[in-house]
């Protein structure tokens, strides 16, 4: 059956896509310039978690670092989170969030990662000191003003990342800095904390978690919001990695270093996106993310010039028979049709704002559909409209809609669908995020994607989801014992920089040399005599050009380029025969270096024996060359390439060139 | 007048009278370490008095070593009041009336600046506020008896409970919560049991391993299990209700009598020992008995309440290599009642029988029970369990040492005369002896073996 269509003018959603998107001036990421930073006040700032090197988790006596399949696991533990009051009396916004969406958490143990502590049925034992002071030798690095007294608290979590409902952390210290190329970033505090779980599913009201990660040692590193373009914010992520790297006492590898990145725009407000793994996704999320903040605050302008009291603001909800209205859409009918309840919402002063852009390939309703499935627990999809911009309801099934709701063209509408028991926090989903709409940016955290696009996490949780840790006791830090930490603390990196400059190292090894924290290697080459131009372009290009070419062997470390340096001149051995071993080295540390030297050919000669069958060269080269007639340059050069191969360790190429030389021209 | 510089002392109480800093000031420190922010907070009684602890603006807490401190200047003041949101407990009609007696423990609780730990909350409206599902279960009030920890839980409370209890029941009362910390929580579950005989309704002794103050506190369940067992369960007996595995799942009921809390810290940590837990509780499948024998929910109003006991009972824990004074010296001390925790099948070594021959002849009652917590003691298959019972010593058959040391406490406050001691110690009022064990009233699950452990992957705990 067809009604005909008493349509109302509608937007084309992909055209007022495209127009919002001019109209608020977004520029892509390599087009922006430094002054559209400043046109949309783009401020950022970095929470740094990175994990610490020790064999024990942090409150418990099981191994870090182990970690485990999702499907290996021994037995299943369940839990639920009810939100808790802070110390200040006050229940958290996040907190409150998560109980609405009554998760069930399923925790995955395994026996050789999992003791009582992790499922929350032991208090925790005494914080575990290695952890204390490596993170300690960070925060002095980072310039930090120390705590005397490391007080544990308990930040809320109740998504289940933390069986107990929350995480064990403690400030270390407060006010810090950090300088990056060309100016300070302050530090607001470095905390200790646990690690939390791995996330293996989260569908519908069922999350499950692993708990191999949990309870591991973790510092986090908080900025100042005082980085002023994406490109000073990954810098500064940067520089605390090198930082973090340069004490060789954390974790690297996948997950061991993540950031959430806080980012906000001129009357915007701090979003944190969270968990960000790759220092390089960084400036494209905080772009967009900034440009989405500034889409939102055009919305908001829009919906003011239309409804001057947004208290007035309210919506109409109607449960819908798809079939019978005779609504053709594929989806809708498919959703009724398996049980799900369907509600059409009329949003009133919506119209050509759920098209309107927020991120590449986003528009408004993204904002709605991340929070149906994060708050509401509904899968996706879970949400159409005629403003949809990648399947939207057509013509005919709109006006059907319009009729039913008495929409205008100044009103949205969309549809969503769920499960019954779901619909009424699915309702209040959508006012409260149209709501929301009217006051700009809500506070949130974001969950990165590839892209540089960002999804709803939860509502950004407060300051009021901290509460004491009344199961351990403060752990004082007296002055003699961080005087004495202070003295063994590794250059700080901004002077290892000045150093690379000195060394005349280049340019572009100095990200891989500070990441692999290979100054201290420097050091030690350039105390055995090379120069440290030498040592930095061997470790900078050559070594990463090996870790490249060959698979690595877990016993390999640093100290062994050192010793092999060691044995190169104990053995009066030329270091241009170091290239040929590294190899070697890197993929058989614990070969001797004499079995090194025979595995690449390499044979002792003395400069003589080397050099006595120049006479024969020569005249093989006359024989074969296809030259008409050799000139000295031209046999010098194929002489040199005979030989040289040889040569190599026994003396140096050019000292072998000038013998090579002065032999032919004698000839 | 209130305490403005609250749990300070010593060194740290002067830095803060010198500076004229208050607890709850908001402060600008300058410290050899640099400057902090923040406010002040209050101090734990058993923390030093070297440091002072300041709440920053990010939430956390931070401690100042007052070695440090250069100068601190109060820059403002805002105190913190700690509460639960207080919401009037909706009455509505046609559920059941449950009372909650308060003891202690941690359903609900707040924090407690003078300890640093939790302390409870307790009226209605904070528990509705706390855990609201309450209000679909039952009429809830509350009383708060006592305001002690479990390990204070003692016989003149013990006393006041079952009084107490007899009151609430003569009202018209459903059902009967008891809030309780869990060390003690089965000594006060068995000393109901003698104390409140034939109830008509269910009393149901309850609390949390782990503080209402997590998220994942098992407070809220168990009080939500307790609270319908109270309001809805056709089984009228003293029972502890507790987590059974140590999911967010289910409870157990346990007879007050049987149970007992077998591990510091797990949320699971109550069992029935020597037999089945008396029933499950959940809120989707609510009561599901276990055992089919059980004393019926009843209309009338008849209780028999007997709030009796002599505080002179002990027991001995025995060991190898005891030595006899240390009964002697019970006896000299006055001991009118001791149960001995024996070895195996209830055995002590010989050198101790002069010793219980004379505090038998001195009238001492003497009960064995066993160290081995299941089974019987069995005392007349060896010689020395003969030559035990020939010096007085009585078997108290499957009691467990616990229970019976309630019990005789509970028997000589009524009596002192042998026979009839004995008569009450070995009449069973509520399964403290069974007839029989049954076999699947012992499992104790080793792990490693394979069908256990694909059990506990299966099935969860």
């Amino acid at each position: 059956m067809k009604k005909s269509p008493s349509s109302t003018k509608r937007v084309d959603p992909r055209k007022n896509y495209l127009a919002t998107r001019k109209a608020i001036g977004y520029v892509d990421r390599k087009d922006a310039k430094e002054s559209d930073y400043q046109r949309i006040g783009f401020m950022s700032g970095l929470e740094v978690h990175q994990q610490l090197k020790t064999k024990e988790k942090l409150f418990c006596r099981c191994p870090a670092g182990v970690f485990h399949s999702n499907n290996n696991y021994h037995a299943e533990v369940i839990r639920h989170m009810r939100p808790t009051l802070s110390e200040l009396g006050e229940y958290d916004g996040t907190a409150l969030m998560e109980f609405k969406t009554k998760k069930e958490i399923t925790y995955r143990l395994n026996n050789a990662t999992t003791c009582t502590y992790e499922i929350d049925d032991t208090p925790p034992f005494p914080i575990n000191r290695e952890a204390l002071e490596y993170a300690l030798e960070i925060s002095l690095l980072s310039k930090l003003n120390i705590v005397g007294e490391v007080h544990i608290t308990r930040k809320q979590y109740l998504d289940g990342s933390i069986p107990t409902g929350f995480q064990r952390t403690a400030i270390l210290g407060v006010e810090g800095e950090i300088q990056i190329s060309n100016k300070r970033i302050g530090l607001i505090q470095l905390s200790i904390e646990e690690d939390s779980c791995r996330e293996i599913s989260d569908i519908g009201h069922k999350r499950i978690y692993k708990t191999d990660r949990l309870g591991m040692p973790l510092i986090e590193t908080v900025t100042h919001p005082e980085c002023l373009t994406p490109d000073e914010l990954r810098e500064a992520a940067e520089y605390i990695r090198f930082l973090n790297r340069s004490t060789g006492k954390v974790r690297t590898g996948m997950g061991a270093a993540r950031e959430d990145v806080n980012v906000s725009c001129k009357g915007g407000t701090r979003i944190e996106i969270k968990g960000v793994s790759h220092n390089r996704w960084i400036p494209e999320l905080s772009h967009i993310e900034a440009f989405r903040q500034w889409a939102l605050l055009n919305i908001r302008k829009v919906l003011l010039s239309r409804l001057s009291n947004p208290n007035s603001w309210s919506t109409t909800y109607k449960e819908i028979d798809p079939k019978e209205l005779g609504i053709e859409n594929e989806t809708l009918l498919a959703m009724h049709e398996q049980g799900y309840v369907v509600v059409a919402a009329l949003l009133p002063h919506f119209g050509g704002l759920i098209s309107h852009f927020t991120q590449p390939g986003k528009c408004f309703i993204s904002e709605l559909t991340d929070r149906l499935k994060v708050i509401a627990c509904i899968e996706k999809p879970n949400i159409t409209s005629p403003e949809d911009i990648d399947a939207p309801l057509l013509g005919n099934d709109t006006a059907i809609l319009e009729s039913l709701l008495k929409a205008d063209e100044n009103d949205a509408i969309v549809v969503f669908w769920g499960p019954k028991e779901d619909i009424p926090t699915a309702k209040d989903t959508i006012t409260e995020r149209c709501q929301m709409a009217f006051e700009g940016v809500p506070r949130e955290t974001r969950r990165p994607l590839p892209n540089g696009t960002t999804l709803f996490e939860r509502v950004l949780p407060g300051a009021d989801r901290m509460y004491p840790d009344t199961d351990s006791a403060p752990i004082p830090l007296a002055n003699d014992y961080i005087q004495r930490l202070s003295k063994n603390i590794p250059t700080d990196v901004a002077e290892r920089y000045k150093q690379m400059k000195e060394w005349n190292i280049p340019a572009d090894t100095h990200s891989y040399l500070l990441k692999k924290n290979l100054l201290p290697v420097i050091e030690s080459l350039v105390n055995l005599g090379l120069t440290g131009q030498f040592a930095g372009i061997f470790l900078g290009h050559r070594l990463k050009f090996v870790e490249g070419q060959v698979p690595a062997h877990p016993d390999f470390s640093h100290s062994r380029i050192v010793d092999m340096f060691k044995f190169l001149a104990a053995n009066k051995l030329d270091k241009s025969l170091a290239k040929l071993m590294l190899p070697v080295v890197y993929r058989h540390p614990n070969m001797d270096f004499e079995s090194v030297l025979t595995s690449i050919g390499f044979k002792r000669r003395s400069k003589d024996e080397l050099l006595a069958p120049v006479n024969y060269l020569v005249e093989k080269f006359k024989e074969i060359t296809i030259c008409n007639k050799p000139t000295p340059v031209t046999t010098q050069n194929w002489v040199m390439g005979q030989l040289h191969k040889q040569a190599l360790g026994n003396i140096s190429l050019s000292e072998l060139r000038n013998s090579i030389n002065k032999n032919v021209e004698n000839n | 007048m209130e305490d403005i510089f609250q749990g300070y002392k010593g060194k740290a109480l002067e830095v803060l009278k010198k500076f004229n800093v208050r607890v709850w000031g908001k402060t600008i420190i300058d410290t050899t370490r640099g400057e902090f922010r923040g406010t002040v907070l209050p101090r734990a009684e058993n923390d030093d008095d070297q440091h002072i602890v300041i709440k920053v603006d990010t939430g956390y807490n931070v401690g100042i070593d007052i070695v440090t401190i250069n100068s601190m200047k109060e820059v403002g003041y805002s105190k913190a009041t700690y509460k639960i949101p207080e919401k009037e407990f909706p009455y509505k009609e046609g559920q059941p009336f449950v009372k909650l007696l308060g003891t202690g423990g941690t359903i609900a609780s707040r924090l407690d600046y003078r300890t640093g730990a939790v302390i409870p909350a307790f009226s209605p409206g904070e528990l509705y506020g706390a855990v609201p599902e309450l209000a679909d279960i039952c009429n809830l009030s509350t009383e708060k008896l006592f305001a002690v920890f479990s390990e204070n839980m003692e016989p003149e409370q013990y006393k006041a409970l079952a009084i107490a209890i007899g009151k609430e029941i003569e009202n018209g009362i459903d059902g009967i919560i008891i809030g309780h910390g869990t060390d003690t929580l089965s000594h006060t579950a068995a000393a109901l049991t003698f104390m409140v005989q034939n109830p008509p309704v269910p009393i149901v002794l309850v609390g949390s391993q782990r503080s209402s103050d997590r998220p994942s506190s098992d407070a809220a369940l168990n009080l939500i299990h307790a609270a319908y067992t109270a309001g809805h369960s056709d089984i009228a007996e003293v029972m502890v209700c507790m987590f059974g595995p140590t999911s967010d799942e289910y409870g157990f009921l346990h007879r007050g009598t049987r149970v007992r809390k077998m591990h510091s810290s797990y949320r699971s940590t109550f069992r029935t020992i020597g037999n089945t837990p008396l029933a499950t509780v959940s809120r989707i499948n609510g009561v599901k008995p276990i055992i089919e024998n059980y004393n019926h929910r009843r209309k009338d109003r008849k209780v028999n309440i007997l709030p009796y006991f002599e505080e002179k009972v002990t027991i001995v824990y025995y060991y190898p290599n005891m030595q006899p004074d240390i009964i002697d010296s019970l006896v000299d001390n006055g001991y009118k009642g001791i149960i001995i925790a024996g070895t195996g099948l209830g055995h002590i070594n010989k050198p101790l029988y002069p010793a219980i021959r004379r505090a038998t002849e001195k009238g001492v009652h003497i009960y064995m029970s066993v160290q081995t917590l299941w089974g019987y003691a069995h005392m007349y298959v060896y010689d020395t369990g003969r030559d035990l019972m020939a010096a007085g010593i009585i078997p108290a058959e499957n009691m467990l040492p616990e229970t019976a040391y309630i019990k005789l406490g509970w028997a000589l406050g009524q009596t002192t005369d042998r026979e009839e001691v004995k008569r009450l110690m070995l009449t069973p009022i509520n399964d403290e002896i069974t007839k029989k064990e049954p076999y699947n009233g012992y499992l104790v699950y080793q792990g490693g073996v394979p069908e256990v452990e694909e059990f506990i992957k299966k099935v969860r705990k």
